[in-house]
């Protein structure tokens, strides 16, 4: 099974193919767990989740209850969700804030700094049980990029920054819409599952190649709405000219200009006459901090970005927060939220809600048609035994720039996927 | 009204989203009219603030119901079959100009291939009295399940 070929790549013949069993088989799965998973940094949350000393979110990542929380000196926390004595998770509860978690099972309970400070019955245990060696454990590396927060459960992983590489300008073009440099995560989550692998979430995220046949009711919408949606230039499928870039580590982009609106900072009539002047000072406030320039390239283009392997940042309609994790070959659970920028208006930020309401989330006019093409996916697969490939080649004969529309970005991920996934 | 007024209406209502008369169904709304379905873990919210799944003004809400009777609406085509529950209905207030109900659902969403969602919860409504017609000026369905989860997408009317 390993030596089997799972990704064709011959740029010489133009060819390019993934093998449809990477979606099936139970066994890819597992080499994914240990060899993607627990190697790359992998986002556990954002820093605005947790603001004040005590506050914590638990989820799961890779499979793991994490708990995300600030510390009683007020920084941010990874913690394993785990009781150091039986195995019980210390914190059930969504979100809040604690003097710290105790296990309901025997009663071991932890400060909010994750040390072990009260043991029922503490005499009973031998001489040497020594409190300070039971703490809260923490993945083996935790960092922070720009307010998001990464683990990683490879103690030798390289530091965040560097594993970042090109994906670390894209993330800056999110972060830099906020006038007070910090984003945030607006309350209330979309939590989903999509019976479906969970690469093809990864391709469906940042291909445009998709947009004009499964999304035909949201762009007739968006016209009937008034957004002038421009015919497509010559031997282009979209109504904007966009490019997919490779962006190292296995980060790859579509970067578009805007054609759909853009809290910050592109009104278009579906926003309504009175958001106008709301929006034009946005984008005055844009160019007056970062310039000309800076802030038509944040405020005039749409970006997909892929954070190898399962964050996608959607800075388009509105900016989305995604992230998913396989529960299954064929089944994955997603989580969404919605970023602004800290300290935004409230009509700036109903705004952004609403515009993210009409392409993104598993209510809007999109999504769900998303949910539907990769479940159906899903099932085509079965046949893998007799149709044992799927064809990503697009672009690959041309030089220089790949249009959004093109799948050097989809190959890109494909490329570094298989790449990890040998290197075990 | 009284309590068997709004059970009529809402019966009514319910056999319409049922059977797919979503133009039929949207007459029974005002020209200001709101739907919303908060995010499971934001249920007492305001969506100018918080995500929701679903806060349509009646323009997007029309926009809505366009799309679904579009064979291109993918996630609803062919439609799902849904079957609509509801029950515990409650008038919460009442003056002359509206009247602000609560009541359970339990909606039963089958598609092809044996998917099935049981979508349970409360509805919020508010009902004005216009001309003496009941109109729903606002609709919420809040949806019980911690997470939306295996219930995927809220692609039809709730």
């Amino acid at each position: 099974m390993n030596d089997l070929l799972l990704v064709l790549n011959d740029p010489d013949r133009f060819d390019f193919r993934v093998r449809r069993s990477a979606m099936v088989d139970p066994a890819v799965l597992e080499r994914e767990r240990r060899g993607i998973f627990d190697r790359c940094w992998i986002y556990a949350g954002h820093e605005s989740e947790a603001r004040a000393p005590g506050d914590f979110v638990t989820r799961t990542i890779c499979g793991r209850p994490i708990l995300l929380a600030r510390d009683s000196a007020g920084a941010i926390r990874v913690f394993l969700n785990v009781c150091r004595h039986r195995g019980a998770v210390v914190c059930r509860e969504r979100s809040g804030n604690a003097r710290g978690y105790t296990c309901f099972y025997h009663g071991w309970s932890y400060d909010r700094d994750g040390r072990l400070d009260g043991v029922p019955g503490e005499t009973s245990y031998p001489p040497g049980f020594d409190r300070s060696q039971f703490g809260l454990m923490s993945p083996p590396r935790v960092d922070v990029y720009r307010g998001f927060v990464f683990v990683n459960f490879d103690a030798n992983a390289m530091p965040l920054a560097d594993y970042l590489a090109g994906a670390k300008e894209y993330i800056d073009l999110v972060v830099d819409q906020s006038p007070t440099g910090e984003m945030e995560i607006i309350r209330g989550t979309q939590e989903y599952a999509i019976r479906a692998n969970w690469k093809l979430l990864v391709e469906n995220s940042f291909d445009d190649y998709h947009l004009m046949s499964t999304h035909s009711t949201w762009l007739d919408y968006m016209k009937r709405a008034g957004v002038a949606i421009p015919k497509p230039a010559k031997g282009h499928l979209m109504p904007s000219h966009g490019v997919g870039k490779a962006l190292g580590n296995g980060h790859a982009v579509i970067d578009n200009e805007n054609f759909r609106g853009r809290p910050v900072a592109k009104w278009i009539p579906p926003y309504g006459e009175e958001a106008k002047a709301e929006i034009e000072r946005l984008r005055a406030e844009l160019v007056q901090r970062l310039g000309e320039a800076r802030a038509r390239r944040i405020a005039d283009t749409n970006r997909n970005l892929l954070v190898f392997p399962n964050l996608m940042l959607n800075d388009g309609s509105s900016v989305t927060v995604r992230t998913f994790h396989p529960a299954g070959p064929d089944r994955m659970e997603v989580t969404a939220w919605a970023l602004g920028p800290k300290g935004e208006s409230a009509k700036a930020r109903a705004i952004r809600l609403d515009s993210f309401l009409t392409f993104y989330g598993p209510g809007g006019l999109a999504t769900p048609d998303d949910i539907e093409a990769l479940e159906s996916v899903q099932q085509g697969l079965a046949t893998w035994r007799e149709v044992p490939w799927s064809v990503m080649t697009r672009g690959m004969a041309k030089e220089g720039e790949q249009l959004n529309t093109d799948e050097l970005h989809l190959r890109e991920f494909w490329i570094w996927w298989d790449r990890y996934l040998k290197a075990q | 009204m009284t309590r068997q007024d709004v059970e009529d209406f809402l019966y009514r209502e319910a056999a319409l989203l049922d059977a797919w008369q979503l133009d039929d169904w949207l007459e029974l709304l005002t020209d200001d009219a709101q739907y919303r379905v908060p995010s499971n873990d934001a249920q007492g919210g305001d969506p100018k603030a918080t995500l929701y799944l679903i806060a349509d003004d009646i323009q997007r809400l029309r926009g809505r119901v366009t799309r679904l009777k579009d064979p291109q609406a993918h996630a609803e085509f062919p439609h799902s079959r849904t079957r609509r529950l509801i029950t515990n209905v409650r008038i919460v207030s009442a003056d002359e100009r509206a009247v602000h109900v609560e009541c359970n659902f339990a909606v039963h969403r089958f598609r092809r291939d044996e998917r099935v969602g049981q979508y349970v919860g409360r509805y919020r409504y508010t009902l004005r009295l216009t001309g003496g017609e009941p109109r729903i000026a606002l609709r919420e369905a809040i949806l019980d399940a911690h997470e939306l989860a295996s219930l995927g997408a809220v692609s039809f009317i709730l």
